[in-house]
């Protein structure tokens, strides 16, 4: 018979408790400064590179909207209206040129930044805390995929292929999805060691480029497809602003909204959570 | 005396099963120069993450500048000054936009910031480099610009994690005459280093650091003094024959045998030489040296600190 007693809740149980975290201690208001340093690096070093990153998208809407396209016909907006097939693939392709920047910057960059350039270690030695980080690097994410929208938005207009008044609405919901996939983006690279990892990114991006009902309605899939088609941000991202350029307004697209909403939160859930792990554990 | 800055007591981290640091105690004085001296993987970094607030404790105290860094880790990360091991100097900006992104890091206003960027610049001897690249930096001058911009904010203390390694002598040289400067100002300084000559140049007081544990604390000469004798005696017999050559030398003073040289501890380090060769030996090489921490360690480990 032993007459030891445990303290049921262990010796750790104080340890636990200690260092959880207020949101005090995980951001201090400062994202700005994380924002100003990306912009003023993205000045300094690589806008070039940022420049050729609008041509993409572009290129697709010239070579398949308006090459391929004279050959299809009888393609609707969401409302069933018969429209051009450049005008039916150019509201996804602006929604692809808003994932891109946003993608580009919140993944490769965010990677080497945080392996290479030992950036946010130094940013977390200051008075910033994880959520600062995230969310200036993911503005910086944000800005760029707003950018390159913003770019192929007034390339559509110059071709035509904006057929209505909400086009303008597009430019706010590029923001939306920019923000939705460098929030992801971001929070999946934190978590990511290697470069075999990075890889599975592009691996998934391009199915995803290509399946979302980017050049061709679901309809043509299989119902189980469809389902899972509709699982992926992209298709939402696709939706939502192909019914703000066609004109084919429907409250479905609140939901669109929606799923961007959640995805920003999770990302920088998970953003903050993991530089926190990282940097100050 | 005045309140102590920094007040670490039975400070331990642990890794899973590995114990990094093992409950250390210590207090460092405003204005004091403090070191941290041991070998690489003695927990000295550890250490330096807990008290720069990056990292929590898993038991026993620790308060800086009166606050727990659990509870008040960006408060007291505003008032530190942080020159990591490895430098992460922002190599997209250029020299002088290094400096004062930084200081907005802080939450400092612009003028302010570009006022005491200038002035460090001044102070780390790089205000002709303020436009170059990061990358077009000597080691020594990056390991200055990582100063400069750690005292952007004006810093309380000022955390330096091994702030010489890797440097050629004459950067070393500028780096210790820009350190002693600071500590002349007041500065309160905490470095680690595994460099016996560094912490004798630049710290007050030191802790010799091994596995996670304090093995002895003052100052320097005290430490000196205390753990060695005043001069030391190093003679080479060549590998094969510095073991027989032991057992011929004992009783001159202490001893500490070593692959490659024999250490006899002394107070006249000529005359134990003399003593040596009147036994009939004659060393390939001798030399008579002022003890040093490195005797210091060796004595208390049993082992060199640079291995």
């Amino acid at each position: 018979m032993s007459s030891v007693r445990v303290n049921p809740a262990g010796p750790d149980a104080a340890v636990k408790i200690r260092g959880s975290g207020s949101v005090r201690a995980l951001y201090s208001g400062n994202a700005s400064a994380v924002l100003g340093r990306g912009l003023l690096a993205t000045r300094s070093t690589n806008w070039t590179i940022v420049l050729t990153g609008v041509f993409e998208p572009i290129f697709y809407l010239l070579a398949l909207g308006i090459g391929l396209g004279s050959y299809v016909q009888n393609v609707t907006d969401p409302l069933g209206n018969q429209i051009p097939y450049a005008a039916y693939i150019a509201p996804a392709l602006l929604a692809v040129s808003a994932m891109n920047g946003a993608i580009y910057d919140s993944t490769w960059n965010v990677f080497f930044k945080m392996h290479f350039g030992k950036l946010y270690e130094g940013m977390l030695a200051t008075r910033l805390g994880p959520l600062d980080v995230a969310l200036g690097e993911i503005s910086l994410a944000l800005l760029r995929g707003a950018a390159y929208g913003l770019a192929f938005l007034v390339v559509m207009q110059v071709l035509g292929l904006n057929l209505s008044w909400s086009a303008i609405l597009a430019l706010p919901a590029l923001v939306v999805i920019a923000f939705g996939f460098a929030s992801l983006g971001m929070g999946i690279t934190s978590y990511l060691k290697t470069f075999q990892q990075m890889n599975w990114i592009s691996f998934l991006l391009l199915p995803m480029f290509l399946l979302s009902g980017t050049f061709y309605p679901l309809s043509v899939y299989p119902q189980v497809i469809q389902f899972f088609v509709q699982l992926l941000p992209l298709w939402h991202g696709v939706e939502l602003v192909r019914g703000l350029t066609t004109g084919a307004l429907a409250p479905v697209m609140l939901l669109h909204l929606l799923y961007f909403a959640v995805m920003i939160a999770v990302g920088l859930f998970f953003t903050t959570r993991r530089l926190r792990a990282l940097f100050l554990d | 005396m005045p309140a102590p800055v920094i007040t670490a007591t039975a400070l331990t981290k642990k890794y899973k099963e590995f114990t990094a640091v093992d409950g250390i105690s210590f207090e460092v004085a405003p204005g004091e120069s403090f070191g941290l001296l041991g070998p690489n993987g003695a927990g000295k970094s550890t250490t330096m993450r807990m008290v720069g607030a990056v990292s929590t404790r898993t038991s026993g105290d620790l308060s800086i500048l009166g606050f727990d860094p659990d509870e008040f880790g960006p408060e007291i990360r505003s008032q530190l000054g942080v020159v990591p091991q490895a430098d992460n100097l922002d190599t997209e900006l250029r020299v002088r936009d290094n400096l004062l992104v930084y200081g907005r890091y802080f939450g400092l206003s612009r003028a302010v910031i570009a006022k005491r960027a200038d002035e460090l610049l001044d102070f780390a001897q790089l205000a002709d480099r303020a436009k170059a690249k990061v990358d077009d930096l000597s080691g020594g001058m990056k390991r200055r610009l990582t100063i400069a911009r750690a005292l952007i904010n004006d810093p309380r203390i000022l955390l330096l994690d091994e702030p010489t390694t890797g440097l050629d002598p004459q950067a070393r040289h500028i780096l210790w005459d820009r350190l002693f400067r600071l500590k002349e100002q007041g500065t309160t300084l905490v470095l680690t280093t595994h460099y016996m000559d560094e912490a004798e140049q630049l710290c007050d007081r030191l802790v010799v650091v091994d596995k996670g544990q304090i093995m002895a604390e003052g100052a320097p000469a005290a430490l000196i003094r205390e753990h060695s004798s005043r001069e030391v005696l190093e003679v080479r017999f060549g590998s094969e024959r510095n073991a027989e050559a032991a057992e011929k030398v004992e009783g001159i003073g202490r001893l500490e045998l070593l692959p490659d040289r024999i250490l006899i501890y002394s107070e006249d380090g000529d005359g134990a030489l003399a003593e040596v060769v009147r036994r009939g030996l004659t060393p390939i090489t001798s030399l008579v040296r002022r003890s040093s921490l490195e005797d210091v360690f060796l004595r208390l480990t049993g082992r060199t600190l640079i291995e």
